[in-house]
């Protein structure tokens, strides 16, 4: 450890801290508390403890639609921007080829778009070639959203192998597809995993995109809009606390895979 | 250089003008040579000579630009690393960290189809001849450097190649280690009777385990030869100062008169006996060698002739002691003598010598 502490560092990463505290946790900790509340409008003091709101979820089939939907288009996206992902962070690591760098530019820029550009965009599009309004939309859209995450993981996990590795492997026999399988695909394996529960989490939570594109096939958040909108609705807490609880768990997930892929990979 | 010998069934590898270039540059020039099957042969050069790219050609993971390589009696141009049997020893080792120690050495059995249990028979005998049988299932992370190197090799030679490459594999470990690693290549090497091409860049490695060496430098072959060979008759200065073992002196060849020519050096004219084809004219610049136990160091007072030279350091070398000598036009002269003869002479650094040698003792570079 670094024991030379600068002050002003220590100050401003403990004001980071708090301040990550203060404007992140501690509005999703209330409503983690309001959700546990009977009280109708969230307010101080606080009410009788309840399990009322997550019944009333439980019982309610929209909402189980919605989280089916999520599901499902959370489960198809994180194997198909994996793929892609690793399709992508593989062509870097192998290849060198004209135009490299805005090949990897363009793979990569999905995330620094607006979203609410994005999901324009995507609509305008996805409705001119009649996909738009369905989960397989969704699924399109959350896709070209989520892959360069999954690229960027990969592409971390393959800087870190030995560049014999491959060269070793194809010099004991095994081809060029060979190797991918039992060389390259073992060794990114954690990063794989990591990129599937990350992109996972990515779609779960996205919902300016979702919203434009999924038409009657809301996922969660959109769900959660409309609850907004319709009424302010103590379910709201529920819904809310049980995504965040998935999400993180996912992240989490994918955080350990990450920090220790040696532990993982056998 | 042209060689113009055939493929024999003695010779497993053969470069026929060879050429590779990286777009323009060019990483080995025309290079011709044969490799003897069985035998143990060092390509020795210092980083950048095109000895690596030499190997990587041999194993399929580069192309040559231009020649053919020869494999076992097969032109083997663009025949892909995995359709051949030339398995390599890497620098890195590049072992596979997420299989296990007995999973690496079956993964080029695995590649080629042979089945799950004989893959492990195959894998286990190897594992027991290099003896670290008893780590099979071990993660790889859980050996030691020496333990790998012996991973790596059983890995290379599990399908019973007829020829092993390795490119530096010795030059990750401690002194100590390398020394008993140099000893089981070289038995390992005796006992399978397979050909061995070992690429390093330290002499001692080279001259230890070899059969033969080939000295490279940028690109080129500057020689072939076996370790004594080279060693006492260095083809030019470039390996003689590769070596670094002898003296070198330059001068002008002023009169051939049998086997007896006269080089007219800075320090005078000696007597030299040119060995073999050593084609030069008088007034052609010539180069010859004396090496540094063949020197004698004498008094600079007595009229014995030789070179004076200022004694400027000692290095003790075990029994004997290497000693410095600086010529009046700033040469340096290596002598090497035992510590018996240097306290013999009263010798002491920071005075005048004469040395002197018998001119049996010159050896004429023929590429000088």
């Amino acid at each position: 450890m670094n024991t030379n502490k600068n002050p002003l560092i220590e100050t401003s990463l403990r004001l980071h801290l708090f301040a990550c505290i203060a404007f992140i946790f501690l509005p999703i900790l209330g409503s983690f508390a309001f959700s546990l509340n009977s009280d109708r409008f969230p307010s101080i003091p606080l009410g009788a403890f309840s399990t009322e709101w997550y019944r009333l979820i439980w019982e309610d089939p929209f909402v189980w639609v919605g989280f089916f939907n999520t599901v499902k288009v959370g489960l198809v996206v994180a194997l198909i921007a994996t793929i892609l992902g690793f399709g992508g962070a593989y062509t870097d690591y192998r290849f060198r080829f004209f135009g490299k760098n805005v090949y990897l530019a363009l793979a990569l820029l999905p995330p620094t778009i607006p979203v609410v550009i994005m999901g324009l965009a995507m609509l305008a599009f996805l409705s001119r070639v009649n996909l738009s309004g369905h989960a397989v939309s969704v699924i399109i859209a959350h896709g070209v959203m989520c892959s360069p995450f999954a690229m960027a993981i990969i592409r971390l996990r393959l800087s870190q192998m030995d560049p014999d590795l491959e060269a070793a492997s194809w010099n004991l026999g095994g081809s060029e597809w060979a190797t991918l399988r039992h060389v390259i695909i073992p060794f990114c394996r954690p990063a794989l995993l990591a990129a599937l529960f990350i992109t996972m989490a990515v779609s779960f939570d996205e919902f300016a995109v979702a919203w434009f594109v999924s038409g009657l096939n809301e996922t969660l958040p959109v769900k959660i809009l409309g609850f907004l909108q319709g009424q302010v609705s103590p379910r709201i807490n529920a819904i809310g606390s049980l995504a965040f609880l998935s999400s993180i768990i996912l992240i989490i997930f994918a955080q350990m895979l990450m920090r220790n892929p040696t532990r993982t990979s056998k | 250089m042209i060689m113009t010998s055939t493929i024999t069934s003695d010779t497993i590898v053969k470069f026929d003008c060879v050429i590779k270039k990286f777009g323009a540059f060019v990483a080995v020039e025309e290079t011709s040579f044969d490799i003897r099957r069985g035998e143990f042969l060092a390509i020795m050069g210092s980083s950048g000579c095109g000895k690596t790219t030499t190997l990587r050609m041999l194993a399929g993971l580069e192309d040559p630009t231009e020649g053919n390589i020869y494999l076992d009696g097969e032109r083997v141009n663009g025949k892909a690393t995995w359709d051949r049997d030339t398995p390599m020893v890497w620098q890195s080792l590049a072992l596979f960290p997420f299989l296990t120690v007995q999973e690496n050495v079956e993964f080029s059995l695995k590649m080629r189809g042979v089945g799950k249990k004989e893959r492990a028979e195959r894998a286990r005998t190897w594992l027991e001849k290099m003896q670290i049988l008893e780590f099979a299932d071990r993660n790889i992370s859980q050996l030691s450097g020496g333990q790998r190197q012996r991973v790596a090799l059983a890995r290379a030679l599990v399908t019973e190649p007829k020829i092993l490459l390795l490119d530096e594999p010795l030059s990750a470990l401690d002194a100590h280690l390398k020394v008993r690693m140099q000893a089981v290549l070289s038995n390992l090497q005796k006992d399978l009777g397979i050909t061995f091409v070992y690429v390093t860049h330290s002499m001692s490695e080279a001259f230890s385990m070899a059969d033969r060496v080939i000295i490279m430098s940028r690109g080129k072959v500057e020689q072939i030869g076996t370790p004594q060979e080279i060693y006492h008759k260095p083809k030019n200065t470039f390996v003689a100062e590769f070596l670094g073992s002898a003296n070198i002196f330059n001068g002008r060849l002023s009169d051939i008169a049998g086997n007896n020519w006269t080089v007219d050096t800075d320090y005078g004219s000696y007597i030299v006996h040119p060995e073999g084809d050593v084609a030069k004219k008088t007034g052609d610049a010539l180069s010859f060698i004396v090496s540094a136990e063949n020197i004698r160091i004498g008094d600079a007072s007595s009229s014995t002739g030789g070179i004076i030279a200022h004694a400027i350091g000692e290095e003790f070398v075990g029994a004997s002691a290497t000693v410095y000598f600086e010529t009046a036009n700033g040469q340096e002269i290596k002598v090497q003598k035992s510590h018996h003869e240097l306290a013999a002479l009263n010798f002491a650094t920071g005075r005048d010598y004469a040395l002197t040698w018998d001119s049996a003792a010159c050896y004429v570079l023929p590429q000088s």
